[in-house]
Parts: C-alpha cells; sequence; structure tokens
C-alpha cells in the first residue's frame, strides 16, 4: 500500500514538473499569439495585457507582406521535389552500394559517409562559384545543390538498412528472370517504406527550413521561400512587432499544421535518424 | 559482368551527379581557392601560398575570438541541452496519463527553423523582456540583447529551448530500452531510487549521451540563422559565431580567399571534435 502511495506520489510530481515546464516551453507562443492581436500602441504599453479587440488587420497586412500563398508553394515546390527525388536516387545507390563488394564501391560509401561531417560554409563560396558557371542560379540549381546535400545522410540510413536485409528474395527473382530493374522497383523499393519515411521526414525538415543557400541563390521576387520572405519582412519592419508578431504565427502555421497530422512519423524517424546516422 | 556495372553507375549516377556538384568539386576547389588571393567578383585568383592561412591565425582578431567564442559557447550549450534531455526524459517516462503530449510539447521547437526561431525569442528579449524588467523593476531584464553577456545567454537559452527537445526523444528511445526486470531486480536487492538511476539508468543512457553529445556539438558549430536572426552578431561582433564570421569575410570584406581558409579550418576542428568525441564515447558504451 504505501508502494503504491509512493509511485503515485511520484507520478503527480513528474506531471506537476511537466506542467510548469511546458508552460515555460510555451511561453513564447503564448505571448506571440497574444501581441499579434494589438496595435502597436497597445504592445508598447503592455506586452502581457489581453488585447482589447481581436484585431485581424496585423494578419491581413502581414498575409499579403509575406506573399504568404506563393512563399509557402515556393518552399512547398522545393521541399517536395527534391524529398522525391532522394527518397528515388538515395535507395537507388544505397542498395548498389551495400550489394556490391568491389573496392570502388567500398570507396564511394566511404565518401559519402564522410561528407557528413563537411559543413556549408567550408563549401558555400566556391559553390556559388560552380553553380554561377554552370547557370545553375535558379530553382532547378537549386534543388539539385540541395540533392546532393542530403544525399550522404539518406544513403548511410538506407545502406544501413538494405545491409540487414537477407539477399534471398533478390536471389530467388534472379533465377526467375528478374532484371536488376526490376528487382529493385518490384521487391527491394517496397521492403524499404519504414526506413523510406524515415528519410522523408528528415529531408523535409531540412529543406523547409533552408534559409542560407536559397538566401544565395534564388533571391529573386517570386522564387522566395517562406524563411526568405520571413527574413525580408524582417528587414523592412524590423520594430513593427504588430506586424511582426502576425507573421511569425502564420510563419509557423504549416510546420505546427504539418507537426498534428504527422507527429508520430516524426518522432519515430528523427529518433531512428539520430540513432542510426 | 558487363551488365551489373552498368546497373551499379547507373543506378549511382543521379545521386553521384548532385552529390559531386554539392560537395565534392566545390570541397576540391575550396581547397585550392583558400590558397589564393580570390576575392570573389573577378575570376582571377592568384595562388598565394600560404599566406591566407597565416593572416587569419596571427592577423585577425575577430576570428580568433569567434573561433573562442563557438568553442566555448558549443560546450556550454552541449552542457545545458543535454542535461535538460535527460531531466525531460526521465520525467515523461514516469507513466502518468498524459506523459505523450508533454513529449510532443517539448519537441515542438525543434521543427521551427532556426530564422523564425531567432526572430520569436527577438521579440521576446527585447519588448516582452523590457517590459517585464519595468513592470516589476528589475533592470537587467532590460535591454537584454544590447550586452554581451545577456546576449549571449539569450542565444544560449533559444538553442537549449530548441535543441534539447530532440535529445530528449533520444534518451527516451534508450530508456525505453533498459529490461524492467534489471530494474525490479535492484529494487528487490534494495537499491534506492538514485542508485538505481545513478548504477543502472545512467549507464546504460551513454549511447543516448554520444548520438546527443554529438548532435549538439555539430548543431552549434554549424549555427548560422538563430544567430543571424537573434543577435545578428552583435553587440558590437561580441556573439558572432565562426559561421557569420566566414561569412562576413566574403560578403562584407571581399576576402574570399581568407574565408575559404577559414572554411577549411572550420570542416578540420569539425571533423577532429565531433570524431574524437564519438570514439571517446563509443568506447565507454555499457554492453548487456
Amino acid at each position: 500500500m504505501q508502494k503504491r502511495n509512493s509511485l503515485s506520489r511520484q507520478r503527480a510530481l513528474a506531471l506537476t514538473a511537466c506542467i510548469i515546464l511546458a508552460a515555460i516551453f510555451l511561453f513564447p507562443a503564448f505571448l506571440l499569439a497574444l501581441n499579434s492581436f494589438k496595435t502597436l500602441k497597445e504592445i508598447y504599453k503592455s506586452v502581457l495585457l489581453l488585447p482589447k479587440s481581436l484585431n485581424l488587420s496585423n494578419y491581413l497586412q502581414a498575409f499579403q507582406k509575406l506573399d504568404y500563398l506563393a512563399s509557402i508553394k515556393n518552399s512547398l515546390l522545393i521541399t517536395v521535389g527534391v524529398t522525391a527525388c532522394a527518397t528515388l536516387f538515395c535507395p537507388m545507390a544505397a542498395w548498389v552500394l551495400a550489394r556490391s563488394k568491389t573496392r570502388k564501391s567500398r570507396f564511394l560509401f566511404a565518401l559519402f559517409s564522410l561528407s557528413i561531417l563537411v559543413p556549408f560554409q567550408c563549401v558555400m563560396l566556391p559553390l556559388l562559384r560552380v553553380m554561377g558557371s554552370l547557370h545553375m542560379m535558379n530553382r532547378i540549381g537549386l534543388m539539385t545543390i540541395n540533392l546532393g546535400f542530403l544525399c550522404p545522410m539518406s544513403i548511410l540510413l538506407y545502406h544501413g538498412f538494405i545491409k540487414n536485409i537477407p539477399t534471398d528474395l533478390e536471389e530467388a527473382a534472379a533465377i526467375d528472370g528478374c532484371g536488376p530493374v526490376r528487382t529493385f522497383f518490384l521487391i527491394v523499393l517496397p521492403l524499404l517504406k519504414g526506413i523510406g519515411a524515415t528519410v522523408a521526414i528528415l529531408c523535409v525538415m531540412s529543406l523547409w527550413n533552408d534559409f542560407l543557400l536559397p538566401s544565395l541563390t534564388i533571391n529573386k521576387a517570386g522564387l522566395q521561400t517562406l524563411p526568405l520572405k520571413t527574413y525580408l519582412f524582417f528587414g523592412a519592419y524590423s520594430k513593427k512587432w504588430n506586424l511582426g508578431t502576425a507573421a511569425l504565427v502564420l510563419a509557423v502555421i504549416p510546420v505546427v499544421t504539418f507537426y498534428a497530422f504527422c507527429q508520430k512519423y516524426i518522432i519515430k524517424g528523427v529518433t531512428e535518424g539520430a540513432v542510426k546516422g | 559482368m558487363k551488365q551489373s556495372k552498368l546497373v551499379f553507375w547507373g543506378f549511382q549516377t543521379p545521386c553521384l551527379i548532385a552529390f559531386s556538384l554539392a560537395i565534392l568539386l566545390p570541397m576540391a576547389m575550396g581547397i585550392y581557392y583558400s590558397f589564393t588571393d580570390w576575392n570573389g567578383i573577378g575570376s582571377s585568383a592568384v595562388p598565394n601560398g600560404l599566406s591566407n592561412y597565416i593572416t587569419i591565425f596571427t592577423n585577425d582578431r575577430q576570428f580568433a575570438y569567434s573561433f573562442r567564442y563557438t568553442l566555448v559557447f558549443s560546450l556550454a550549450a552541449v552542457l545545458l541541452v543535454n542535461l535538460l534531455a535527460l531531466g525531460l526524459a526521465l520525467l515523461v517516462t514516469q507513466k502518468f496519463r498524459g506523459s505523450n503530449a508533454f513529449r510532443s510539447i517539448f519537441f515542438l521547437p525543434n521543427l521551427i527553423g532556426g530564422i523564425l526561431v531567432g526572430f520569436i525569442w527577438q521579440f521576446i528579449f527585447s519588448d516582452v523582456f523590457d517590459g517585464l524588467g519595468t513592470l516589476l523593476k528589475i533592470p537587467w531584464l532590460c535591454n537584454w540583447l544590447s550586452t554581451p553577456q545577456t546576449a549571449t545567454a539569450g542565444l544560449l537559452i533559444v538553442v537549449v529551448w530548441q535543441m534539447s527537445g530532440y535529445m530528449m526523444l533520444i534518451c527516451i528511445a534508450q530508456i525505453q530500452n533498459i529490461p524492467d526486470s534489471l530494474l525490479e531486480a535492484a529494487s528487490i536487492d534494495g537499491a534506492t531510487r538514485f542508485q538505481r538511476f545513478w548504477h543502472i539508468k545512467l549507464p546504460m543512457l551513454t549511447p543516448a549521451f554520444t548520438v546527443g553529445i554529438f548532435l549538439t556539438l555539430a548543431n552549434c558549430f554549424k549555427l548560422y540563422d538563430q544567430n543571424l536572426t537573434l543577435t545578428q552578431g552583435g553587440p558590437y561582433n561580441s556573439s558572432e559565431m565562426l559561421t557569420m564570421n566566414i561569412y562576413n569575410t566574403a560578403f562584407s570584406m571581399n576576402k574570399f580567399g581568407q574565408a575559404q581558409a577559414k572554411g577549411v579550418v572550420y570542416l578540420v576542428v569539425v571533423a577532429v571534435i565531433t570524431l574524437t568525441q564519438l570514439f571517446f564515447f563509443k568506447r565507454r558504451e555499457v554492453e548487456l
């Protein structure tokens, strides 16, 4: 009886601690939402008071200034396009690398794996030169480069998974006269759904939030992604926090929506990606 | 045999092209450029030997400062992030109702991009802290981002807020791997709660820390977006991290050769630190 009591007391304590911590974690979000309905005068008067009325004009202005829908469309195009390519091309590469035991294949795999350590700023300047001289300063160019940066991590994850799949199925298919291309698409790829979801989640997260590379390559009106547009927005309206808070709420909405729908996959994906990678 | 070679290269090609364009080729060019006087505007890049490296190590106080700053900042962040993550993980793995909801809340900041996170906290530190400071008459809450110490503290808070949820997930995965029988056996033998934590849970969590510390270190060294939108390196470049220093050397001062030399040094440092840490921690992992 006593043990049970101490157990439930421990749980109650943990719950209380969690509530307090969650309140601290969500505090910025709460203040952001609160102030996004205020006028600038009200914000100057006090950031903590409730807004006088549910005034939506900040949102309307921020919506227009952010080019909200167009920016989301631009971000989506890059995110979805590159993620689709990564989840098609990377398992292809990882499969042949895992199945072929030649020295060349081991060397290539080592090259991919080691490149995980290369930070962006180390290749940034020559990369711009390469892209400039190959006429890649456009969306397609950016997407190609994005794919290149995602290759090491994705191939490593796929490779680790494929290594542990027994080759029996593929051998049986080969005996039945199935060529390598069909074997891959009909037999191997369906087995990779789980790890594919992990890779996709990791790609989406890094692509959606990417800022520096797009800011250096596609910084043109009409092509700007959401993070880029948000940054420019604050350059123009730096101290107008009534618009700023509304813009930030708008910019956070897509991520929170995505999280609400795919929470299970996201949590599984990042945990797996971290532990295996 | 011929066909299998064709398949090998054919399947490889898309990734290999993108990878070469993004990383291999720029990496090779970058090493060459770091030994030249490239200014980024013209195409001319005359080799000048080691002079870039000599300059950045002997005659560039801001680089030395950014270097030290990034190192100290990363160490502090690694400590705070992982301690908080461990605490959060231990809390949400107590089996009470709704613990999953808390897990989701603590992880949420991690999904929000660095640019947004920086701006969100800029608002909190400038307007909200100022408001609170005047209201409660606490002077040190005001002008939080305009003194070097508090700006650094601010950046640290942001990083901890953003990253600890991620490390918490890694810790949770590891805690769930600890067999209940082990903990039960210990409590039957009379181990207190603290003893069970210290002698069983903590050693079994080493793999989580290996990964967690690796990721925090790497992420802190690569920090740029938050640094840009929270403090822009200010006040007076006091919070300028390595990545921003490289960016500014290239784009504000047009010293592309020197910036590239810094980039190479940066790569070596990141590689050495993270690989050393991995090696050191891998040895301490407990096999069951």
